[in-house]
């Protein structure tokens, strides 16, 4: 082939330099760090490594963590399904305004949320002194974290599942309710299946942000060592006591947290493709 | 089970879906809801099915009002444009759900639903790809499998929405005779929603014209087209040659053309409607009409030779459409460019703003001036 058929930018020496840029950007910002938290939480050997995970404040943070993400996840799911259902299937005044307002833990900073939620419930708040009255303490305590988790996650199942089911359309599920099925029927013969893998997905991503957040929860968790402390919280009260090996242990289980997520999405998408593209069948009788 | 539509009325917003239609569909019929889209054709179908409410009026199913009925326990078979089959479902499962959706007391055995799936796959010939799921189907063997799973329920009402419209020419010809075969054998009563007149005149036995809304005409198929009540009956079903002009000395007259209308009132304009069997092509004008035209265009495929004619030194909307058979076509060897009279036999006038049209019959008209001389 001519130099003058190549199209713009097809030069060899344009794509080299473009592929090396992201391998290489992608190795110092996302690799190098990756692999330096392991090695970093492995450098003082393993019994190191098991004596700080295995202490009982990281015990405690581990428990408390995925207490957080046991709660939120299936809250968000149930959530979030509703709310897909109720944007794409029902056509109603305010529609429009649910789809965008959905997308507000997106557009505010987890700090802010986290402020947000300690001025409404916290002991001065507008409805932290009735609540406190009747013995109710939701911050500087685990409902405050579920809380703010739940606020800042929210969006992901959502917001995987509304273009789905808007491409979708209801013509399925109206066969359905002709042929004379009940609704849970129809939810759990048709929708369900339907829309499987962008649950999973969404609830992958609930997983690992509700896992991993930490500007929200540290507003109003109040940072109680054996207490209010999540994975994350701990991680940078290790490293404000100087215990780099155990900040980096910490670190550690995050990061192999995200990864495992990261090859839970993978397969899922993978299943997603070959869904949509299914490989023919052979044979007919 | 005969189906009454008593009144109903449906708007989206601002936009008259449904303006006051009342309709009766007779049992074991096949009855064609036809219109241009945004006609409301598809709108009542769903009002029938349930599956939309109407604003006000009635719908009753041989004689009961069923308007506040839920659209599961209406026991209709209902056959969707895009054929909404379950995508993770396999054929049979597909076919057997409405099946297995029926209530515990009514519903069959497993080994009962599995025979009478087998038979509605043999019925509908795809019994080879019963586990196969409907991704892996073709357009035609989607839309059957969806007639399958409309009647494994054996309803009395079957509803189709614009059934064969997204198939091709040839798989859609082979399916209407199927449905057309499948309802001489099983006499449900059948409404199906089409744009397509050809379609609505070769299937059904009954045609409702609809337009804005509103019912335009009922009719048998060749009553329809025999016999339109309107100017928009007359456009909307098969091609039509029109004249308009004035009416002047007992004849409708513009530029060159001119048609004996005897007994029309004169000076006002008209309108001729002619369908093109009703007009022969003739080399010279005869005594009551004198329409002069050039061939534009001959087409030889099909069992009429179809010629496309232009109006020469008066005017029309649309290009003259003129059948010939083909034994006709080659005794007389009509060639593009030749200048031709056409002879109308019967016509249809619209005078002055009547919305009705009034027959012409120059055959009839001619005898009797034959008979008074």
């Amino acid at each position: 082939m001519s130099a003058e058929q190549h199209r713009v930018g097809d030069q060899p020496w344009v794509r080299r330099s473009l592929i090396g840029l992201a391998v290489s950007l992608t190795v110092i910002l996302l690799v190098i760090p990756v692999v330096v938290i392991f090695t970093e939480a492995l450098s003082a050997g393993w019994s190191t490594f098991s004596d700080n995970i295995l202490d009982e404040y990281s015990l405690h943070a581990i428990g408390l963590t995925l207490l957080v993400a046991l709660l939120t996840v299936p809250l968000n799911l149930v959530f979030g399904t509703a709310l897909a259902w109720a944007v794409t299937r029902f056509r109603f005044p305010g529609r429009k305004l649910l789809i965008t307002l959905i997308d507000i833990p997106f557009a505010v900073s987890p700090v802010v949320a986290g402020l947000l939620y300690l001025l409404l419930y916290g002991r001065n708040g507008w409805l932290g002194g009735w609540l406190s009255s009747h013995d109710v303490q939701l911050m500087f305590a685990w409902p405050g974290i579920v809380m703010v988790t739940v606020f800042v996650t929210c969006p992901f199942v959502a917001r995987e599942l509304i273009p789905l089911m808007q491409q979708q359309g209801s013509e399925e599920e109206e066969a359905g309710v002709v042929l004379g099925a009940s609704g849970w029927r129809i939810f759990s013969k048709i929708t369900l299946p339907n829309i499987k893998w962008a649950l999973i997905y969404g609830v992958v991503l609930t997983n690992a942000r509700a896992v991993g957040e930490f500007g929200a929860v540290s507003v109003v968790s109040g940072n109680v060592r054996g207490q209010t402390n999540t994975l994350p919280l701990h991680v940078e009260l290790l490293y404000q006591d100087y215990n780099v090996a155990g900040a980096f242990a910490a670190a550690s289980l995050l990061a192999a947290i995200a990864i495992l997520t990261l090859i839970a999405k993978a397969i899922v998408e993978w299943r997603q493709s070959r869904i949509e593209h299914p490989a023919p069948k052979t044979g007919g009788a | 089970m005969s189906i009454t539509i008593d009144r109903i009325k449906k708007s989206f917003g601002k936009f008259q879906a449904l303006n006051d239609v009342s309709l009766d569909i007779p049992e074991g019929k096949l009855t064609a809801l036809l219109g241009p889209s945004g006609s409301g054709k598809t709108t009542l179908l769903r009002i029938i099915a349930g599956l939309e409410s109407s604003d006000s009026g009635r719908v009753l199913f041989g004689g009961d009002d069923v308007s506040n009925l839920h659209v599961r326990d209406r026991n209709i078979g209902f056959v969707f444009q895009h054929y909404a089959l379950f995508k993770h479902l396999t054929v049979a499962q597909n076919i057997a759900f409405g099946l297995e959706s029926l209530p515990r007391r009514s519903r069959p055995s497993k080994q009962e639903i599995n025979e009478r799936v087998a038979k509605l796959l043999e019925m509908i010939q795809l019994p080879q790809l019963a586990d196969r799921y409907p991704a892996q189907l073709s357009g035609g063997q989607k839309q059957r499998v969806a007639l399958a799973r409309a009647l494994a329920t054996k309803p009395r009402i079957l509803l189709l929405d614009e059934p064969f419209g997204a198939l091709d020419a040839k798989v859609r010809k082979d399916l209407r005779r199927w449905l057309r075969a499948l309802h001489d054998e099983f006499h449900f009563t059948s409404i199906f929603v089409t744009h397509d007149q050809e379609e609505a005149l070769e299937l059904s036995d009954q045609v409702v014209v609809m337009s804005q809304g509103q019912v335009e005409q009922v009719n048998s198929p060749t009553g329809l087209y025999a016999r339109p009540e309107s100017r928009f009956v007359f456009d909307f079903l098969g091609h039509v040659n029109v004249l308009s002009g004035v009416v002047k000395g007992q004849s409708l007259v513009q530029g060159n053309a001119r048609v004996a209308l005897p007994g029309v009132v004169n000076n006002q304009e008209a309108q001729l409607y002619l369908r093109p069997h009703e007009v022969q092509l003739a080399k010279a004008p005869v005594a009551h009409a004198r329409l002069p035209l050039r061939i534009e265009a001959i087409s030889l495929i099909g069992s009429e030779v179809r010629i496309e004619l232009a109006p020469e030194g008066w005017e029309s909307n649309e290009i003259w459409e003129v059948g010939m058979s083909h034994g006709e076509f080659a005794c007389h060897n009509p060639t593009r460019g030749e200048l031709w009279y056409a002879i109308p036999a019967v016509g249809h006038l619209f005078a002055g703003d009547s919305a009705q049209p009034e027959t012409v019959d120059w055959h009839s008209t001619a005898h009797a001036s034959a008979a008074n001389m």
